[in-house]
């Protein structure tokens, strides 16, 4: 079995725009020294003469084509076109630019111009760029970079964010990665883009565990599979023999807890992803099913029914002894830790239909915080502590948001069937997945804002639906 | 003509009971062969031949093997207790024949809250079953919550097909 543990080495990030331009960790901070050490030299890097501006962009309001932030990014130049296990160093760079430009499009604030169609850049260039050049395009920001594989098989990715109006430096990072994680220096390098233009915390370089589905609506086929947060390095991991539903990854990324049919009963397993290996978190006759792990990763919720009735139980990752948080004879399930680990949003039908409740972490204080029309369902706690996403049957199942006491109600989509809300690392998105209506009952991801204006598909290579975005990689 | 009138009151009173019972959808059931099991599965190899005690048999004999429920209900009525009287009536006369209680939900609910509503209706059913004198261990269940609709079509008839509890032998 092949180690799954993606090493990618985050050797600098700087402190952005505060002067003296910090550097990658070979070198010590220098103003007089590039940043790249590369046999070429490239010209010294401009220190940035005004101080950082403040985050330009916030998440807030309808972004549309216009209000976007116009950034070119070209292709990262290679001072050695060099053939490494992930291909040529000099595709590679146009191929890492892609990525970001993918990324930064992706997330609805940016309106990314290039690689394609960009002249490419020497890499004496990439520290000295020629704004004059790229002044006519209307751009605000300009990112390039380079890739450079070393003698140990390593790459390493530098990556730079500059203003064109200043026509100064905002960002630069340097990442040492093994060549088939390339894809992870260019999401670190959108990430640090991002987090410097919109003062968000970064979400690009993550996973997530969801369902890929096939076959026919009455004998569907779903099978636990994983994949980057843009849908690449995609994996199936069951076969689809048995039902796979509702996965979750846990904290560290290590483990996915997950509801399997096998042997026709309705279980949570715990897969550990680099030993493929699988046990039932608790052995019980009763069905046990809607895993849900603590921040800390040491305790997962599951809920369980006993005689019918289905209640919410949290137990150690480990195993062991169950304790039962709600004793209710409605149907309490799924929930969600808030950031910090005190409280816990979840469903329950005790009112008559199903609505979002809070308790604490023990299970007390249970308190009922949706109030509007309808049934409300599936809620997920925000990264951020700000806010529940959800799901709101009436009618149609719709993607909405709301504050932790139930005020601030936002819908973020309108279609027949969106279901299941996962939050994105920093809490600027949900990914959650539509279902269509009729004989062919298709599901695929989808991916909104909290505008709710910037809606996308993600890719999967088959159908999907309840897809479980994992925090930022470590 | 006796005759005649016999059945044309069957089908009055069969008419009276589905339209008092405004939540099924009993023009569309679908057939047997439809409920995720293969009735001539069990028939020992001789073809068309049911033998006693087998899933067919039970099939035949009963009734009905599913019983339906309204939207985000699982009481059982007074048709789905016709239903489970006879299903209690072949199970107590093969004591040794064990049976899953399935339970389903329609489409439009969510995926882990239909678990938890499948559980409540097989559970439904089971109880039922053990009231009338049927050995609760013979009796286990299993909810698919929506993952295995019978009907495949997004409308009122399809869900109020796929709203079920389905018993099955196991043999």
């Amino acid at each position: 079995m092949q180690k799954l543990t993606l090493g990618c080495a985050l050797i600098a990030l700087t402190t952005l725009g505060l002067g003296g331009g910090a550097l990658m960790a070979q070198s010590p901070p220098s103003a007089a020294t590039p940043a790249p050490t590369t046999a070429t030299t490239p010209a010294p890097t401009p220190a940035p003469a005004t101080p950082a501006a403040p985050p330009r962009e916030t998440v807030t309001g309808d972004l549309g084509a216009q209000a976007r932030t116009s950034i070119v990014i070209t292709g990262f130049a290679t001072p050695d076109a060099v053939a490494t296990p992930a291909g040529n160093t000099s595709a590679l760079g146009i191929q890492i630019a892609d990525v970001i430009s993918a990324d930064l499009e992706r997330s609805g604030l940016y309106a990314p111009l290039g690689p394609g169609g960009l002249r490419l850049v020497p890499m004496t260039e990439v520290t000295a760029p020629r704004f004059d050049n790229w002044r006519p395009t209307g751009a605000e920001s300009l990112v390039q970079g380079f890739v450079r594989a070393d003698a140990a098989g390593n790459l390493t990715v530098g990556c730079y964010l500059y203003d064109m109006a200043l026509g100064s430096e905002l960002a630069r990072n340097g990442f040492v990665v093994q060549p088939r994680d390339w894809r992870r220096a260019a999401h670190r390098c959108a990430d640090a883009i991002y987090s410097r233009l919109s003062g968000e915390a970064p979400f690009f370089d993550s996973r997530i565990a969801y369902i890929a589905e096939t076959g026919p609506k009455d004998a569907r086929i779903k099978r636990l599979a994983i994949m980057d947060s843009d849908g690449a390095n995609h994996r199936f991991i069951t076969t689809g023999q048995s039902l796979a539903i509702t996965p979750r990854y846990s904290p560290d990324y290590r483990y996915i807890a997950y509801v399997s049919y096998l042997g026709d009963r309705v279980r949570v397993y715990i897969y550990d992803v680099e030993g493929a290996s699988q046990r039932a978190v608790y052995e019980s006759s009763n069905p046990t099913f809607a895993p849900r792990w603590s921040p800390d990763g040491r305790f997962l919720l599951f809920s369980m029914s006993v005689a019918g009735n289905t209640d919410i139980y949290r137990i150690p990752v480990e195993g062991g002894t169950p304790r039962r948080l709600t004793d209710n004879p409605g149907i309490d399930v799924g929930g969600s830790f808030s950031p910090d680990g005190t409280r816990i949003v979840f469903e329950s039908d005790r009112s008559g239909g199903q609505q979002i409740y809070v308790m604490n972490a023990d299970g007390s204080s249970q308190q009922r915080i949706s109030f509007g029309g309808g049934r409300y369902a599936t809620p997920e706690w925000s990264p951020r502590g700000d806010l529940i996403a959800f799901t709101r049957i009436s009618g149609n199942f719709r993607i909405g948001v709301m504050t932790p006491s139930g005020g601030g109600e936002r819908l973020l989509t309108d279609d027949w069937q969106d279901e299941a809300p996962t939050w994105a690392p920093n809490g600027r998105l949900v990914q959650f997945f539509r279902t269509s209506r009729g004989r062919d009952g298709r599901s695929q991801i989808f991916q909104v804002d909290l505008t709710g204006v910037n809606l996308r598909r993600i890719p999967t290579p088959v159908d999907g639906s309840d897809p479980a975005w994992g925090p930022i990689l470590p | 003509m006796r005759n005649t009138h016999k059945a044309m009151l069957m089908a009055f009173t069969i008419l009276a009971v589905s339209g008092c019972a405004g939540r099924r959808a009993p023009a569309e059931l679908p057939p047997v062969a439809d409920s995720g099991y293969d009735a001539n599965a069990n028939t020992g190899g001789v073809a068309n031949a049911v033998v006693p005690g087998s899933q067919a048999d039970f099939v035949r004999s009963v009734s009905s093997d599913v019983i339906y429920f309204d939207t985000d209900r699982y009481n059982i009525d007074d048709i789905d207790r016709a239903a489970l009287t006879s299903q209690a009536e072949w199970l107590r006369r093969y004591p040794n024949v064990r049976a899953t209680v399935e339970g389903h939900a329609d489409e439009r609910g969510t995926r882990e809250y239909n678990i938890a509503l499948g559980e409540r209706r097989a559970n439904a059913a089971r109880n039922f079953l053990i009231s009338l004198g049927v050995d609760g261990a013979r009796l286990s269940v299993i909810s698919y919550g929506k993952e295995r609709p019978v009907a495949l079509g997004s409308d009122e008839s399809a869900w109020a097909q796929n709203r079920r509890a389905v018993t099955v032998t196991v043999q």
